[in-house]
């Protein structure tokens, strides 16, 4: 099937600022808007500026706006985005060219919950022992690849981009329900402040934009309660 | 002002779901109220200069046509806000209940329409 892409250009060097460019592609059904990107870059433009790494879903490098919605350019099967294909850089980041953004910003904000494993005590027996139970209760925000789909979908960062963002508070919902840790007072206080959990509107555009299908309005959901009511262990 | 714009125009080209627009619509209608709160004050301070203009905007001006229409729009402002507002504190205070978010938006729609029917019914039927 033939398709027609519509990517956002910009190049700081020649450009004042982003335009459309216009290219046909030929693709199958079951191929994938980066494989439609692929065949720009390889075949008619070798200009355009995208990151990408596995392809598969997992390095979270290629998340972009694809027809007006967050989302990995690895993921998206291009039987599911119509005749025109619609492709911009994520949102309220800086711009470095085409659809690269800077992600400095977002990885400050991801290194402000401290997301590692604070314990200075030792382990009783060896190593530290965890039930099934307690493992489950942060499953679903184990799964984050960092692929900043969620924070540049939502208004309460767009319109401030101060705001920690969800993909933060996910990575700290890891930590702080995760019992071998003893740093959830010190993360709980980070995202108490003006631009913390508070901003969370309850928007939801999130939880449909993660590439991973994680409940991530859930999670800011109970870190809230936290904040409230103190850890229930 | 430019980054309130931006962020306007991603709000509106974004294709979020019914989150973002029960949000946008949220902002809207307490705006909206916000602004028939200023109009409120403004009509009541008219006794201050005298019966004759008082009379006339509330008995004439009030129960015109277009007035009527604004009176809806401000029944539909006010009750979406406040079952909205319901969705929302009942999603903060039981976050795993998210996941029903979509059903819960047409719920309220639903209880909104149920509500707003025999509101516009009354305020088109009365007289003042």
């Amino acid at each position: 099937m033939r398709i027609q892409m519509r990517i956002r250009r910009f190049n700081p060097e020649a450009d004042s600022k982003p335009w459309w460019g216009e290219y046909w592609v030929d693709v199958e059904e079951s191929d994938r808007v980066l494989d439609a990107l692929h065949q720009v870059k390889w075949y008619q433009d070798g200009t355009l500026t995208l990151r990408r790494s596995c392809a598969h879903g997992i390095c979270g490098s290629d998340a972009m706006v694809i027809n007006g919605r967050n989302a990995l350019a690895c993921k998206v099967l291009m039987q599911d985005v119509g005749d025109v294909c619609q492709v911009e850089p994520l949102r309220s980041m800086p711009l470095i060219k085409d659809l690269v953004v800077d992600m400095e910003p977002f990885f400050a904000k991801y290194r402000a919950v401290l997301p590692y494993l604070i314990n200075d005590d030792l382990p009783a027996e060896g190593e530290r022992y965890q039930s099934q139970e307690d493992r489950a209760r942060y499953d679903d925000t184990t799964k984050c690849i960092l692929c900043a789909a969620c924070t540049t979908s939502c208004p309460s960062f767009w319109a401030n981009e101060d705001y920690i963002g969800p993909a933060a508070i996910v990575q700290a919902h890891r930590f702080i329900f995760d019992n071998r840790d003893a740093a959830a007072d010190l993360r709980l206080r980070v995202l108490n402040d003006v631009d913390g959990v508070w901003r969370c509107r309850t928007v939801f555009n999130c939880v449909q934009a993660c590439p991973r299908e994680i409940d991530v309005t859930r999670a800011i959901g109970e870190v809230k309660l936290a904040l409230m009511n103190g850890l229930e262990d | 002002m430019s980054a309130l714009v931006a962020s306007i125009y991603r709000g509106i080209t974004y294709r979020g779901a019914e989150g973002q627009w029960a949000w946008i619509l949220h902002r809207a209608s307490g705006l909206g109220i916000v602004l028939f709160l200023y109009m409120h004050i403004v009509s009541i301070f008219i006794a201050a200069i005298g019966p004759e203009p008082y009379e006339w905007v509330h008995k004439y001006l009030y129960t015109s046509p277009p007035a009527k229409l604004l009176e809806i729009f401000l029944g539909f402002g006010v009750i979406y806000h406040a079952l909205n507002g319901m969705r929302i504190i009942i999603i903060d205070f039981f976050p795993a209940l998210g996941k029903y978010q979509r059903t819960i938006v047409r719920i309220e729609l639903v209880i909104l329409v149920i509500i707003l029917i025999p509101y516009a019914i009354a305020t088109l039927g009365s007289g003042f």
